[in-house]
């Protein structure tokens, strides 16, 4: 599964980032995201675009799956 | 859902807070905006020397350490820092000399339009115009980059000078400038407007309020619910003016406004367009400055030195209107967002 590194990037930029990837990785993708505001942003537009979303903690970062 | 919700409420407590701080002595349809309270501050400081708008507002104070505060006892204080300060500092100078030739940043806007202020209509256009540029360079690649995780102490500092700055308010207020007529004068009574800032500053914290972020986010995403906040802050607003006899619709004869349609909308385009390219509008500003981002808090001082250069340099508009320094600058900073913008565009496209 493609996975993209959303790091350091604050919102709207990883829901964006999230969006582009979306566009190309057809199936599924994974976001890391390293904040609490970008984590919730990113799982909303997913679900909104019918995504189901996991969330695993990992350090001070997460990292969503998203798939069809 | 749960978001929704807290955005309602978040705008509910806005308008409340802000019904309460002009009863007790804030500037009309002012309640706490954040451009005009953030020049009053460097007006304290004496960074400019317009004498009616000189005040250390304890509500941007409190909007800081609220966050500050419920940012550090969630666990969601997250020191960072490194995404362009520099140019941050200077679109948040231009966002600042944009809202004072409006006369209000976007909390204002609102505020105004929900007392019956048309001439806010026209900021209110002008707002949406330079968001919808802003989203249009975002989708063209523009960012101002990552940031990194930097030490508590650096992502504390801007909390930590507001503690000092409360401190001297009161212990010490014989540092400070105080008007003693105009807006600066006008002021609600010194633990009350703590007391409000602080409790916004916590809500906008947890429910990461943005006036800026919810047309973005309508526009990029189609995603209405930031924009929740904006729209409760309106209706429970107009619905207190409505019943306190405060809703007054017109043109002429507005607080603390002037009726040059095209300044108030090109001013809003300004904002708009800025805090598009900051990542949130000023108020937001103020709460991610507190959350820790020093980003954010190098924006903050950034609005804070646009507020003085509009007074220092005449181009803050009163309400006889705009002057002919302020019509220059706000045409000069939509040029320098959208040089800004296409530089950054090119060079990220090069380095790819």
């Amino acid at each position: 599964m493609k996975r993209i590194d959303t790091s350091g990037y604050s919102c709207p930029e990883p829901v964006l980032m999230t969006k582009r990837a979306l566009k190309s990785s057809g199936q599924g993708l994974e976001v890391i995201v390293d904040n609490v505001a970008s984590r919730e942003n990113v799982t909303r537009f997913a679900q909104a675009t019918g995504y189901s979303v996991g969330c695993v903690s990992e350090g001070s970062r997460w990292i969503l799956t998203l798939t069809k | 859902m749960n978001n929704r919700l807290m955005l309602l409420f978040t705008g509910a407590l806005v308008a409340g807070a802000a019904f309460v701080l002009v009863l007790f002595g804030n500037p009309g349809n002012m309640g706490f905006c954040i451009a005009c309270f953030l020049r009053d501050a460097a007006g304290s400081l004496g960074l400019h020397s317009s004498a009616n708008v000189q005040y250390m507002r304890p509500e941007i104070l409190g909007l800081i350490l609220g966050s500050f505060v419920i940012s550090l006892a969630s666990g969601e204080f997250r020191p960072r820092t490194g995404s362009s300060p520099v140019l941050r500092f200077l679109i948040g100078a231009g966002v600042s000399i944009g809202a004072l030739v409006f006369l209000g940043c976007p909390l204002r806007m609102v505020l105004r339009l929900a007392a019956g202020d048309f001439n806010a209509l026209f900021g209110l256009l002008g707002f949406v115009i330079g968001i919808a540029a802003g989203c249009l360079v975002l989708n063209l690649g523009f960012s101002l980059g990552p940031a990194r995780q930097t030490g508590r102490i650096e992502g504390s500092g801007i909390s930590i000078l507001t503690i000092i700055l409360f401190i001297i308010l009161i212990a010490a207020p014989g540092l400070l400038r105080f008007s003693t007529e105009g807006p600066g004068s006008m002021r609600a009574p010194l633990f009350l407007s703590l007391a409000m800032g602080l409790a916004v500053g916590a809500m906008a914290q947890k429910s990461r309020m943005c006036f800026a972020g919810g047309f973005r986010d309508l526009f990029l995403l189609r995603d209405s619910t930031l924009i929740t906040g904006l729209v409760s802050l309106f209706v429970i607003s107009l619905v207190i003016n409505l019943v306190s006899g405060n809703f007054k619709p017109g043109f002429e004869g507005q607080s603390v406004a002037h009726t040059q349609w095209l300044w108030n909308m090109l001013g809003m385009v300004v904002v708009g367009f800025g805090s598009i390219l900051l990542g949130g509008c000023p108020l937001r500003q103020l709460i991610l400055a507190g959350e820790g981002n020093s980003d954010s808090a190098v924006t903050v001082l950034g609005l804070a030195a646009g507020g003085a250069m509009a007074h220092n340099f005449n181009l803050a508009s009163s309400t006889s209107g705009t002057t002919a320094g302020g019509r220059a600058a706000t045409v000069l900073i939509l040029l320098f967002f959208a040089l800004v913008s296409a530089l950054v565009i090119v060079s990220r496209r090069r380095s790819e």
